[in-house]
């Protein structure tokens, strides 16, 4: 790649950012616990890209397309998982299934809402999160359920210093890539996303793709939430309140067009990277919680025009 | 007026990238004049007219108007400013905005209270005076409407005065989705126009109406103007020869006198949806099946019908459908030619589960190559084509899947003569070879080029031709009610 186009492209802000806020922290500690910044980074970030991943299919299929039931989602998955393997070890392939599943039915229930109902999909998965989150405080009465032991120690190993999980889904980031660039399902995601009348009319099948793409984010939703719930030590009711604005927040940084039909993996990463970093960096120099958060976003919005810039000279 | 040129063009470039869209041109345009001006899609008029209307800055040569030099200062605003307007190919209204709100957009004179009262007026007069018997209505919003009647709002809107007067009016294909009487009135409006002063630049495929109303006619080539004269100097061929198209003889292969009827399998069937009495379609194995009739008589909702093979159908095998109004329909405008062209064939580039994007490439070249899409790369953006040249890879995309039924929704606007005749050609080889086509259009000579043709008036399929019996005659007078009285003057 020459020089120009590698500034092209999409995510390079997002990794950019990142790697400029790591360095800022690793200056003002003169360089001590550098490396646990970063495996901590991976570990916090491989659950942002999770939910991330769906949510960018989502967001790619065009204007006004949107999940909001992420945090629900997981803290359901997450509570109902956890309850039923109730700390046995030799139940975890059965909790996992039970999370997947619970992700399943919440994405093919908000799907419904917004096909058979006709309600936007902001509202839809809006009002059905209340749904989601209701049966989980109902389901569980707001107790903590720990997680098999196994499980647990399954989401903090480590190999070689490099956290397991965040090898897990550096993998499914590379498998979300290839389903994006590399199949059918990918091309008419990007197509809906563009123009939908006319991805209708060149024969993709709109309908069949937007319901793949809603019941695929809650799916990774409820994996995300299954995995969260055993590296937190258990499922709480709040454990999905700050996936709501940074599943959106890490594709937007990562360069993803709000406006739907156009999308990349590498930059959610790379985003979510960045966002762990900023608030950990904000952190170390001491910053009150205003100050952090009022630094939080005047940075978010400088990665994000820095990142649009490089686009509109794109295709201007 | 004084004796000198409203409006010169003199030595205007511009480029694209790698493309040379103008190489030196020069043009004066006369007040009371009437200009045509015609040229192959690519050959600049669309460029030459946003240059015009300042909606693009020439990479160099002078903009002089009404004897000032505006070269340095030339924009949109400073055109309007000027009474220089513009009714653009692809129509610039905004779909979610009333006809009275476009109207007060373009017309900032138009404020206070009671603008909305005065919008109105101003608008309905106009369309009143233009398309007498438009049925439109000063307040519906303009994505409800179809694209002729989208099209009439904007020439209505371009020809409406109010604090500045319209001095030069630039019309690029305005007929191309109009239909034929709501055409002619718009020609005779330019004519009155004209009469009364005004200056007009008229840019048609249709070579007809080019001669019948201009006073002089302007021909382009390869981004530069070729031929310059009095309209009475030329004739359709010297025009044709003049814009350097291989199109020998205009009527092109007409479609074969044997009828396939007889002994082809029938591969569908459709009836429109509609109350009054109508006939049904049926197109055979290897037959070009014509949909006639005005604009908006129900013909794209067949063809979408058919596309999805909906309930009153019977379809028989896979459709691919070529889209007429390609910004809604077709484009996609993120995407690069090449992808544009192989999104409706991507299964037949499946490597297993995976897309072969070398194979797709390979494809869209191919496809370039066969269809004559102008661009040095098919990597480059979809919408660095010209609009002529964005339809021919909406063409390519359709002809290249594997459907053995394409429709086609009067997919040759804003075509040129010479693509229209190799596109024709590529119509019958296809059909020749099994594949069955419908074909909605407004322009009686593709009607030629029909195995069989079906009427269309008011939803409903009035009547029913077989290329034999076809005649214009015939098919104007199944597009007309008896009771006369949308017959034209």
């Amino acid at each position: 790649m020459s020089r120009a186009a590698i500034l092209r492209q999409p995510w390079l802000w997002a990794w950019v950012g990142a790697l400029a806020v790591w360095l800022a922290t690793a200056a003002f500690t003169g360089g001590t616990g550098s490396g646990q910044v970063i495996s901590a980074a991976l570990t916090f970030g491989a659950f942002f890209v999770i939910v991330a991943l769906g949510q960018m299919f989502v967001i790619t299929l065009g204007p006004g397309n949107v999940d909001l039931s992420i945090p629900a989602c997981m803290t359901l998955a997450g509570t109902v998982s956890m309850k039923i393997m109730d700390g046995a070890g030799a139940m975890i392939p059965v909790g996992l299934a039970v999370a997947v599943a619970v992700g399943l039915a919440v994405g093919v229930i908000n799907y419904t809402l917004i096909r058979a109902l006709r309600i936007p999909p902001i509202i839809a998965t809006l009002s059905s999160s209340f749904i989601f989150q209701s049966a989980a405080i109902w389901y569980n009465r707001g107790l903590r359920v720990k997680p098999p032991e196994a499980l647990g120690d399954f989401t903090t190993a480590k190999i070689a210093g490099m956290p397991f999980i965040a090898i897990l889904v550096i993998g499914l980031a590379v498998a979300m890539h290839i389903l994006l660039a590399r199949t059918i399902y990918g091309r008419s995601v990007l197509a809906i996303g563009q123009n939908m009348r006319a991805a209708g009319l060149a024969g993709i099948r709109v309908e069949r793709i937007r319901a793949i793409t809603y019941i695929m984010c809650a799916t990774l939703a409820g994996l995300c939430g299954y995995l969260l719930a055993a590296f937190s030590g258990g499922a709480a009711l709040n454990m999905g309140e700050e996936y709501l604005l940074s599943s959106i927040a890490v594709v937007v940084i990562g360069g993803t067009s709000v406006a739907g039909g156009f999308a990349n993996v590498p930059g959610l990463w790379g985003a979510a990277l960045f966002l762990f970093l900023l608030v950990t960096m904000l952190n170390t120099f001491g910053a009150g919680a205003g100050v952090r958060l009022v630094l939080t976003g005047l940075i978010i919005i400088g990665v994000i025009v820095a990142a649009s810039g490089g686009r509109h000279k794109r295709e201007g | 007026m004084t004796d000198g040129p409203i409006v010169l063009v003199d030595g205007v470039e511009k480029r694209f990238g790698a493309v040379r869209a103008l190489s030196g041109v020069t043009l004066d345009l006369q007040a009371g004049e009437c200009l045509g001006l015609v040229g192959h899609n690519g050959a600049g008029k669309s460029t030459l007219m946003n240059v015009l209307s300042g909606i693009m800055v020439p990479d160099a040569g002078r903009i002089v108007i009404g004897g000032a030099d505006l070269t340095e200062r030339y924009s949109a605003v400073s055109a309007m400013a000027q009474g220089v307007r513009c009714v653009f190919q692809e129509l610039s209204l905004c779909p979610n905005l009333t006809v009275a709100e476009n109207a007060r957009i373009s017309h900032p004179a138009i404020s206070g209270i009671g603008w909305r009262r005065r919008a109105r007026a101003l608008i309905g007069g106009m369309l009143d005076q233009v398309f007498p018997g438009h049925g439109i209505s000063t307040d519906d919003v303009v994505g409800d409407l179809s694209i002729a009647k989208r099209q009439m709002v904007e020439i209505a809107r371009a020809f409406a005065v109010t604090d500045r007067e319209a001095r030069v009016v630039i019309l690029d294909e305005p007929t191309s989705s109009l239909d034929g009487v709501s055409a002619e009135k718009l020609l005779a409006h330019v004519r009155r126009y004209v009469a009364a002063g005004g200056t007009c630049v008229l840019i048609s495929h249709l070579l007809g109406e080019i001669l019948n109303i201009s006073d002089r006619i302007a021909v382009m080539r390869d981004g530069g103007v070729v031929a310059l004269d009095s309209a009475r100097a030329f004739d359709r061929k010297s025009l044709v020869a003049a814009m350097g198209s291989v199109a020998e003889g205009l009527q092109g292969p007409a479609a074969k006198a044997t009828p396939k009827r007889a002994d082809a399998p029938a591969v569908l069937t459709a009836r429109p949806e509609t109350k009054s009495e109508t006939l049904a379609l049926s197109a055979h194995k290897g037959e070009v099946v014509g949909l006639a009739g005005l604009s908006g008589q129900g013909q794209t909702e067949l063809l979408v019908r058919v596309f999805r093979h909906a309930a009153g159908t019977e379809v028989r095998g896979d459709v691919a459908l070529v889209a007429g109004d390609r910004q809604t329909d077709g484009i996609f405008p993120l995407w690069s030619i090449a992808e544009n062209i192989s999104i409706g064939s991507l299964r037949q580039f499946l490597n297993g589960i995976l897309l072969d994007h070398g194979r797709a490439q390979a494809f869209a070249q191919d496809w370039r190559a066969r269809i004559g899409i102008r661009t040095p790369d098919v990597n480059q953006p979809i919408l660095s084509l010209s609009g002529g040249n964005q339809q021919k890879a909406l063409f390519a995309r359709a002809l290249g899947s594997t459907a053995g039924i394409i429709v086609m929704d009067d997919p040759m606007r804003g075509v040129d003569v010479g693509t229209k005749q190799e596109v024709y050609a590529m119509i019958r080889d296809e059909a020749e070879k099994g594949r069955t086509f419908l074909w909605y259009t407004t322009e009686m000579d593709e009607l030629r080029n029909c195995d069989h043709v079906y009427v269309f008036r008011e939803g409903a399929i009035v009547a029913d031709l077989p290329h034999a019996e076809m005649s214009e005659e015939k098919v104007l007078h199944a597009s007309f009610r008896d009771d006369g009285v949308r017959v034209s003057a």
